[in-house]
């Protein structure tokens, strides 16, 4: 049986390995070794797909060693069908990472790849930590390779734009901190993240929390009006980087709110669904005229992600079955589709060294196949029937109809927005006139910038078509999740001297082990 | 009551520090300059006596030695403390000889004092009486005010005038806050003062100058807003290897003796002295970690920098005060040691980096010259990143397990808004230590200058930066055994 093999270890880990390899070669072997590192992983990565039991809402693949003994924290991994998702989409995104990166970097090219490896592993480590120091120490872990990555490898104004990212985030994420250890007085002494779901808060500490916990995740989403980190750093940062940006990071803000705050604090979250509903409008809605008016490739797709992730958080907190699966599928396809387009936009910047959309402007003509993908993701981006986005958008919809038709349609609206701006964006730079004073000469995709979007178009097909096996595997963890949400109100006076005995950790790692016996 | 020959058995470790500080003294006039490291060596041949002495007891929390009519106490408390002074002393003198070397200081009285300086920091960790805790502090100044101007520069020798004039008066208020004691309590003797207050809180108004007093006394050598004017100039001005030795051993044993005061010596006030303590930690998390924003010169950043420190490991103390008597007292100040621990570590690491960074001949202390080094030196500045990240408190880094049983502590103590408070200027300070990871990584260094700044390798530095970047790893990711310690020793204060 899979569990007694560490994968959940090796999976985060192997590329750190990779990493400190990397101080020891030169440039060129950097990116071959990179390459073979981010792929084995996803290989590692794969057989969780296959073995995940997907009738079962546990945690599986857990591992469960004790870290520090005063007080008790423990490493402790797992995943469910929420978090599994994200793992594979995380390991499958960074091999491409590292095929974008492949000519667009040439200085310090060993350092640039050693910090996407380390990225790699605290970003999968945030999905897989079910202690919640541990998670804290990986979603702090991150801000130091990103802020590099930004700042290193950036664009001309990047010096700006790191220190901004680093002091936004960090700000967000030191409430955390203390919400954690708050969580530990008031939850049982424990930091085990299953316990600490299982106990109730009184409802002013709920709030409280609330707010801590939002401050954090908020900023990481970004949900307006916390959102203006991102144009920057997206602009600035390199292809990879972006990539990393929009697809991972963001997730986990919107994962660490489906994992911690609805859970732990489910009286808060239905006290707050307006105001995060109505943020998530806002943000819908001002993403998407935000995207309208860029002149930038990047700043279009960094606004676009604006408008996307209000999706997410609208599907989270109308707190009902549709609205959480879809902003789960939201949260991949984001991953997948805003990946792919600023892989496109990397791969026209090394072209033409612009990412204005005036400076590439007819494309379709020179580059026929890179304005194929380019319309694909883009239709996919908008919502398209048949593509990831619509999947995912649509559930979410569903989700808020059941809450409320007026938010139905004010976020809808976003939908025919984001037609608006994608379509203006891709009838120009795919099919516009070009000036004849600029036609540089052209070449399509080769065969590496192939192989890196490529691999993307099959995603968005894929789930648009057949989501079934993505819906399949989240939904039992779904449903626990609600079922939590609904359990007793009513909270005993807890307080920090009273040390609450929790047994239930023993208890559901004891469910898992005999899960686990099950072929 | 034990006989003359036990009690010098008890304090072996300081006998043996001082010998070898007379040894190096003496031997210093018939060393020929060329051969000035011998005397080093001695020194370090001491330590690790010292060393091997306080490590083989470590293991034993229980033990309990009382010297000298209870004038010195040896117990867990103060082993895991001068286990930390030797290790920190031993560090700074390796990291003296390659700087002595490249600054032209070849002076045998430099490990003299050294050592001198260790062996009051000894006392002070061990005083049981605060006689014998202000000794082994006016040994320790003064050695340091000597040190401070051991350059010879104008501005080491401002600073070591401004040190003394300072440290002086502050020896004075203390001094003055021990005979008031004395005279509210009938006794000097920790153990006496605290059975003689009870609790009777600050109904004697003597108790209650006597505590502020200390408390401005012991601020001084801690550095604590607003008793920290004479920091700045001082960390600026000293020979780098001294001020981090100032900045770290200084702080641990003034910190240790501190503790112990307050919470062996006048425990029963703690309602009345937690609530002062938080104001000073409220103004010194401010004050340090606003000030240092704008500094230029990167000894003064991070002079600011301890400050703001010595601000935190306050935290641990203000959340003992609140819980004396329970767990909470326990984890508290378990959390001031291993803050302190975690502290010397990463900055005795970023010292040792600036100190062996030139720019053309002379030091180079502007944070502006370091720009470039990740592209002349990557390993140096991959060092000096994770020292600063340390610093900042992120993970996985040491830096953040300090910061984390500090605030732990003061949430369990009910103070969870000032561990909101002192976390946002935790990130506050986080962008000025980020501004040397900037600078080092993203400027380009500047093509006209002709001396291009860069670090003096020599193997005695390996060895300190190798020391300071393992105590900052590995107390990151396994800090299990020292936070076991600490927990552990920490009981034997009473």
């Amino acid at each position: 049986m899979a569990n007694s093999f560490p994968w959940l270890t090796v999976l985060v880990f192997l590329p750190l390995a990779g990493a400190a390899t990397l101080c020891l070669v030169k440039d060129s072997t950097a990116r071959w070794i990179a390459l073979a590192v981010t792929l084995a992983d996803f290989a590692a990565a794969l057989p969780l797909w296959w073995l995940f039991d997907q009738q079962s809402s546990q945690m599986q693949f857990t591992e469960h060693i004790a870290w520090i003994t005063a007080p008790p924290i423990h490493y402790s991994l797992g995943v469910d069908g929420i978090s599994l998702p994200l793992v594979l989409m995380t390991a499958a995104l960074m091999p491409l990472c590292v095929l974008a990166s492949w000519t667009s970097v040439t200085t310090r090219v060993n350092g640039f790849m050693a910090t996407l490896l380390v990225m790699e592993t605290a970003m999968l480590g945030v999905f897989v930590a079910l202690d919640f120091v541990l998670f804290y120490v990986f979603w702090e872990a991150m801000l130091i390779p990103m802020y590099l990555l930004i700042g290193v490898w950036g664009g001309p104004n990047r010096l700006y734009a790191a220190i901004k990212f680093f002091l936004y985030t960090l700000a967000g994420s030191v409430l955390l901190l203390v919400a954690i250890l708050v969580l530990y007085f008031y939850g049982g002494r424990t930091f085990d993240i299953l316990a600490l779901s299982q106990v109730t808060y009184s409802a002013s500490l709920q709030t409280w929390l609330f707010l801590a916990f939002f401050a954090a995740f908020a900023v990481k989403v970004p949900m307006f009006p916390f959102h203006t980190w991102l144009p920057d750093a997206h602009v600035e940062a390199p292809t990879a980087g972006s990539v990393i940006l929009a697809s991972v990071l963001l997730k986990m803000g919107t994962y660490g709110f489906l994992r911690f705050s609805l859970p732990m604090l489910p009286d808060a979250s239905r006290a707050m669904t307006p105001l995060m509903v109505g943020l998530s409008i806002v943000a819908i809605i001002y993403g998407a005229y935000m995207a309208l008016a860029q002149t930038d490739l990047k700043k279009l797709i960094a606004y676009s992600s604006v408008s996307h992730m209000g999706f997410v958080t609208l599907g989270l907190f109308v707190l009902n079955q549709q609205g959480i699966e879809g902003a789960v599928m939201q949260m991949v396809n984001h991953g997948i589709t805003t990946g792919a387009l600023f892989l496109c936009v990397g791969i026209i910047y090394e072209r033409t060294h612009s990412r204005l959309i005036a400076d590439n402007v007819g494309l379709a003509k020179p580059m026929p196949q890179y304005a194929t993908l380019l319309v694909i993701f883009a239709l996919s981006s908008l919502g398209l029937p048949g593509t990831n986005s619509f999947v995912g958008e649509f559930l979410v919809l569903v989700g808020t109809f059941l809450w409320s038709k007026t938010a139905t349609a004010l976020a809808s609206l976003g939908i025919i927005l984001a037609a608006a701006y994608m379509l203006w964006m891709v009838q120009r730079v795919a099919f516009g006139v070009p000036s004849p004073l600029q036609l540089p000469k052209l070449t399509d995709l080769n065969r590496r910038e192939l192989a890196t979007l490529a691999p993307l178009v099959l995603l968005v097909f894929w789930i648009g078509l057949y989501p079934n096996p993505f819906v399949s595997r989240m939904h039992a963890s779904v449903t626990k999740t609600l079922d939590s949400m609904a359990r007793t109100k009513v909270a005993p006076a807890t307080h920090p001297s009273a040390a609450v005995p929790v047994t239930v950790l023993a208890t559901s790692s004891d469910n898992e082990a005999a899960e686990g016996q099950k072929p | 009551m034990t006989s003359f020959g036990s009690d010098l058995l008890a304090i072996l470790p300081e006998l043996i520090v001082v010998t070898a500080a007379c040894l190096v003294l003496v031997l210093d006039p018939v060393t020929p300059a060329s051969k000035k490291e011998l005397l080093a060596w001695i020194s370090l041949g001491a330590l690790a006596l010292c060393i091997g002495l306080t490590g083989g007891q470590i293991g034993m929390l229980n033990m309990r030695v009382f010297a000298f009519n209870d004038l010195v106490v040896v117990d867990a408390y103060a082993r895991f403390w001068k286990l930390l002074l030797y290790v920190v002393t031993g560090l700074t003198i390796l990291m003296s000889l390659p700087y002595l070397k490249v600054e032209r200081l070849q002076l045998g009285e430099y490990y003299g004092f050294t050592l001198l300086a260790l062996s009051g920091m000894l006392v002070m960790v061990s005083g049981a009486d605060l006689l014998t805790i202000y000794l082994g502090t006016e040994l320790m100044s003064l050695s340091l005010y000597v040190m401070a101007g051991l350059k010879r520069s104008p501005r080491s020798l401002e600073a070591s005038a401004k040190y003394f004039v300072l440290g002086a008066f502050s020896s004075g208020l203390l001094l003055y806050g021990i005979s008031l004691l004395y005279g509210a309590t009938g006794g000097t003797k920790l153990a006496s003062i605290a059975g003689a207050i009870g609790t009777r809180g600050f109904e004697d108004p003597l108790l209650l100058i006597a505590t502020i007093l200390l408390t401005v006394g012991f601020g001084f050598k801690l550095a604590v807003v607003p008793f920290h004017m004479w920091t700045p100039d001082v960390y600026q001005g000293a020979p780098t290897s001294v001020t981090a030795f100032m900045a770290v051993a200084s702080k641990a044993a003034s910190f240790a003796a501190f503790l112990r005061v307050f919470v062996e010596g006048l425990g029963g006030l703690k309602a009345d002295w937690s609530p002062l303590f938080l104001a000073l930690c409220l103004v010194t998390l401010i004050l340090g970690n606003v000030v240092a924003i704008v500094q230029t010169n990167i000894k003064r950043m991070l002079a600011y920098s301890s400050i703001a420190h010595a601000g935190y490991a306050l935290i641990g103390l203000v959340a003992a005060g609140r819980g004396m008597g329970e767990s909470g007292a326990t984890s508290g100040l378990a959390s001031v040691m291993l803050y302190l621990v975690v502290y010397a570590f990463m900055t005795l690491g970023a010292f040792a980096v600036i100190g062996m960074f030139r720019k053309g001949g002379i030091e180079g202390e502007e944070i502006e010259d370091f720009s470039g080094l990740a592209k002349r030196q990557p390993l140096a500045a991959l060092l000096m990143l994770v020292f600063m990240v340390s610093l900042a408190g992120i993970p996985p880094t040491a830096g953040f397990i300090g910061k984390f049983y500090v605030f732990m502590a003061a949430v369990e103590a009910g103070l969870s808004w000032l561990a909101v408070a002192a976390l946002i200027f935790a990130a506050v300070s986080a962008y000025y230590y980020m501004r040397v990871v900037m600078v080092m990584y993203m400027r380009e260094p500047e093509a006209t200058v002709v001396d291009i700044p860069q670090l003096v390798p020599s193997p005695a530095l390996s060895i300190v930066l190798a020391c300071a970047i393992a105590g900052v790893i590995i107390f990151g990711l396994f800090p299990n055994p020292l936070v076991s310690l600490a927990l552990q020793s920490v009981l034997s204060l009473k």
